[in-house]
Parts: structure tokens; C-alpha cells; sequence
């Protein structure tokens, strides 16, 4: 395959970046997306250019670290794929691929393709985790959970903070990772310990890292990679609201 | 303002989802009554007198007034600071549009909700300032007892095809507004279930091309028989 690529590059957070063209041939269909850009980082480091800087870490799907936004979708085509998941296969010789980073207030750019994710960690830091003391292993039968919820909750720990939502939300919010972490505690006994103050102090940092307002259009739904459902965005808003009532 | 622009993004929501619910259940009420516009029935003119009679001057639908009008200026205030904060929060925007799927409709509220705005006032031009004495009402239109005569000046407004054609228009866009707003609202509060939410969308598909659809039943009539 040939293909042409447009991507962003970005010197650092303070400059002003731009498209850069490029074309890339000899691309099989068999690479993941990331190897292609590995192949153009080659022929630009020959060539004496700059290599292009994207993130990665796991290649398997499971780091969360790639974040690229292709061809107008968040990890680009395909359904619940991350960047490193996705295979030239899915593109069509002589194609032009456009490349950009993730684009928040709450994620700056720091370099090409590369944006600034602490926002993430600053909401966790808020409230996502359990400080009481949970004890010791305990019996597999000593604390109750219906299967259920034991699933929903495994469904809602399992997203991997990697931003696809607010990078395809219309308003760039973080609603859909915040209520996952929400969930993931809420639903289970040693979460709903702290559930009141977890879910104000989580939405009080979301807000004010500025990412914008949930309007349901569920467009986090449809392109996050590990399918994490709205439902845990209602889920969030009911235990919001009951922290403000109660 | 101030205090309203401090409230959490979730707060915002519920009291947009709940302004939005109870705007919801008026405009069914305003169409009840519009629809006699249409001479279903011979007593047709006596019924709509007689509901606007009962609108205009029921101590309690006027006490409900202030509430409607402050739902009206709370989700219209709301909506406008949302957004503004969600455009703030995407400031460089993607040069290749998202096309990630998601619900189409919900893409556009603040431009449907734009043109909605704009149809109250010149509504509220029309109808309500005449009945506070702020404008004059149109020529030859009479007064009965204490009300304005809104079926004559419906009338005389809907005979005229630009304004018919205007206001079909305008109702298929609130159809718009309303199909992603009804079911959307119910996620704002927190109302999602496995079982009841594929009803609740289809409540909300439901009310969103009927409720419209009547409105737009009215400006037909005048458009085929007038």
C-alpha cells in the first residue's frame, strides 16, 4: 500500500503547530497503525527530519496511552479498537490519513500528536479511590455482591483512561471516564462507604480542569475502546444528586 | 448569574432537564387548545374562547405563569452558559469533523433551541403583549368580555401563507429539539434503567413528532381550505 498522511506537528506546548504532508509507501496491510508511524519515523530519521512524536506504551490495547484522532474519529475506524489495535488493512491504497492530537482545554498539546492526559489523574487524585480501612483478605462469602453488580462494576473499572471520549465529545467532556470511576466504586459495599463526598470532589476537579458539559449526544459511547456505557453517566448523576440531597 | 454560573455542571443539568419537563407538559396543554382552532366541531370557536378564557384569567394558571416564564428564562440561560463553557472547552477545534456516531439531533439543540427563541418572541409579539396592552392588536379584532379575541387574530395570522409556511417550519425544528431533549432529559436526572429507557425513548419519539405535528395541523388547515 501507499499511503498519504497528514498529520500535526507541534515543536512544543507553547508553539504555534501545523499539517505537515507526507506519503509512505511500501505499507503493508498487515502493520497496526503505530508500526506504520514507526516505518514513516524511520524514512524521516534517514532523511534527517524529526521523527514524529505520538504516545504508546502496551501496543495491546490495554495502557491506554495511544491517543490519536484519525480520519476524524477518536483511534480511528473500528469499533472498540484502540490506536495500537487498528491495522493498515482498514485503509485503502493511495488514501490520505489525517492525524491529530486529542483537542481539550483540559489536554495540551505538548509535542505533534502528543497531549498532556494529568487532567485524568487529577480527578482520580480527588476521589477515586477507597481510603478506608478494608481489612485483610477476607472469605470469598464474608461481603455479599450480587453478580450483577459485580460485572457492572468490572465493565466500568475496565476503561483505560485513554481520553477517546472527550476527544469525541462535541464539548470535549469527561463525563463518560469520571462516571466509569464513579461506578466502579459506587456499585460495590467498600466503595459506597465514601460514595457522597467521591462523587462531589471527582465532578468538582472535572469541572474545574475545564472540560465541558455532558448534552447527550453519546458520541464517548460509540467510540470508546472498551464500550464503557452512558448508563454509568446517569449512574453518576443519580449519585450526585443523592450526595446533594442527603 | 453569578451564583448560577458557580453551580456544578450537574446541577445545570437538572434544573435544564426539569425547566425542559415542565415546558414539555405546557406545550401539551397549548396545543389542546390551539387544535380548536380547526373547526373539529361546530361549537369549535366557543371551546377555544373558552380555553383561553380559562388561561388568561384562572387565578391559578396566572400564579403558574411566573413559573413558566421563569422555565422559559431558566432553560434559555442555562442552555446559553452551557454551551459557552463547551465551546471554552474545545478551543482549537479538529480539522476533520468528528463523525463519530451518536444522537444526530443532540448535535444541534443550542441552533433549534436558537430558532425557538426567536419564534416566542415574535409569538409573545403577537399573542401575550397584546393581552398585556404592550402592543395594539391587529385592526378590527373584537374583545370579548375581558380577553383579547386570540381566535381572530390566530386566524388572521395563519391566513397568511408566509407566516403558515414559517410556522411549519419552526414546529418541525422544535420536533427536532424536543426528540433528543425528552429522553435526554431523563438521563440528566439519572433516570436510565435496561427495561424502561428504550420505552422512555420511544415516549419521547412519540411526543416529539405528535406534539409537533398538531401545531402544524392548524397553519395546514388554513393553507388547503383558505
Amino acid at each position: 500500500m501507499n499511503i498519504k498522511l497528514k498529520i500535526w506537528r507541534q515543536k512544543n506546548a507553547k508553539a504555534k503547530g501545523k499539517f505537515v504532508n507526507y506519503s509512505l509507501d511500501n505499507v503493508s496491510p498487515e502493520m497496526s497503525f503505530l508500526e506504520m508511524l514507526d516505518a514513516l519515523n524511520n524514512k524521516l530519521i534517514i532523511e534527517g527530519d524529526e521523527p514524529v512524536a505520538f504516545e504508546h506504551d502496551c501496543r495491546e490495547g490495554i495502557c491506554g496511552c495511544c491517543s490519536l484522532y484519525i480520519n476524524g474519529t477518536p483511534h480511528g475506524p473500528g469499533e472498540k479498537t484502540t490506536t495500537c489495535e487498528l491495522h493498515m488493512r482498514s485503509f485503502k491504497d493511495g488514501q490520505t490519513i489525517v492525524v491529530e492530537p486529542w483537542r481539550s482545554k483540559a489536554f495540551p498539546v505538548m509535542k505533534d500528536l502528543i497531549v498532556d492526559r494529568n487532567a485524568f489523574d487529577k480527578i482520580i487524585a480527588a476521589g477515586g479511590f477507597i481510603s478506608i480501612d478494608a481489612g485483610s483478605s477476607q472469605d470469598s462469602n464474608a461481603v455479599l455482591v450480587r453478580k450483577e453488580k459485580a460485572d457492572e462494576a468490572f465493565i466500568s473499572a475496565s476503561c483505560i483512561g485513554c481520553g477517546a471520549c472527550v476527544a469525541a465529545c462535541k464539548n470535549a467532556s469527561a463525563m463518560l471516564f469520571v462516571s466509569a470511576k464513579v461506578s466502579q466504586f459506587a456499585l460495590l459495599p467498600q466503595g459506597k462507604v465514601e460514595a457522597v463526598e467521591r462523587v462531589q470532589a471527582m465532578v468538582a476537579k472535572m469541572d474545574e480542569l475545564g472540560f465541558g458539559n455532558c448534552t447527550n449526544t453519546y458520541a464517548c459511547e460509540a467510540v470508546c475502546p472498551k464500550g464503557i456505557s452512558v448508563t454509568n453517566i446517569a449512574r453518576m448523576n443519580r449519585e450526585f444528586l443523592y450526595a446533594k440531597i442527603s | 448569574m453569578n451564583k448560577m454560573l458557580r453551580y456544578s455542571s450537574l446541577t445545570k443539568k437538572y434544573v435544564m432537564a426539569l425547566a425542559g419537563f415542565f415546558l414539555m407538559i405546557f406545550l401539551l396543554i397549548h396545543l389542546g387548545i390551539n387544535l380548536f382552532i380547526i373547526p373539529f366541531t361546530e361549537n369549535h370557536q366557543d371551546i377555544f374562547r373558552d380555553g383561553v378564557h380559562f388561561m388568561t384569567t384562572n387565578p391559578l394558571i396566572k400564579a403558574m405563569e411566573i413559573f413558566l416564564f421563569g422555565g422559559f428564562l431558566i432553560h434559555i440561560l442555562i442552555g446559553i452558559i452551557l454551551q459557552i463553557r463547551n465551546w471554552m472547552a474545545r478551543p482549537i477545534r479538529y480539522a476533520k469533523a468528528n463523525n463519530s456516531q451518536g444522537s444526530f439531533f443532540s448535535k444541534y439543540m443550542i441552533y433549534t433551541g436558537a430558532v425557538i427563541l426567536i419564534f416566542l418572541i415574535i409569538h409573545l409579539g403577537n399573542f401575550y403583549f397584546v393581552k398585556l396592552g404592550l402592543t395594539e392588536a391587529p385592526e378590527g379584532m373584537t374583545r370579548v368580555a375581558d380577553d383579547h379575541d386570540f381566535y381572530s387574530m390566530a386566524i388572521n395570522l395563519f391566513s397568511n401563507k408566509i407566516y403558515s409556511g414559517i410556522y411549519i417550519v419552526l414546529f418541525i425544528l422544535l420536533g427536532f429539539h424536543l426528540n433528543h431533549a425528552f429522553q435526554s432529559a431523563f438521563q440528566s436526572l439519572g433516570l436510565s434503567h435496561s427495561k424502561y429507557t428504550p420505552f422512555i425513548k420511544a415516549v419521547g419519539d412519540f411526543y416529539s413528532i405528535v406534539v409537533p405535528l398538531g401545531f402544524i395541523l392548524i397553519p395546514l388547515y388554513f393553507i388547503i381550505y383558505y
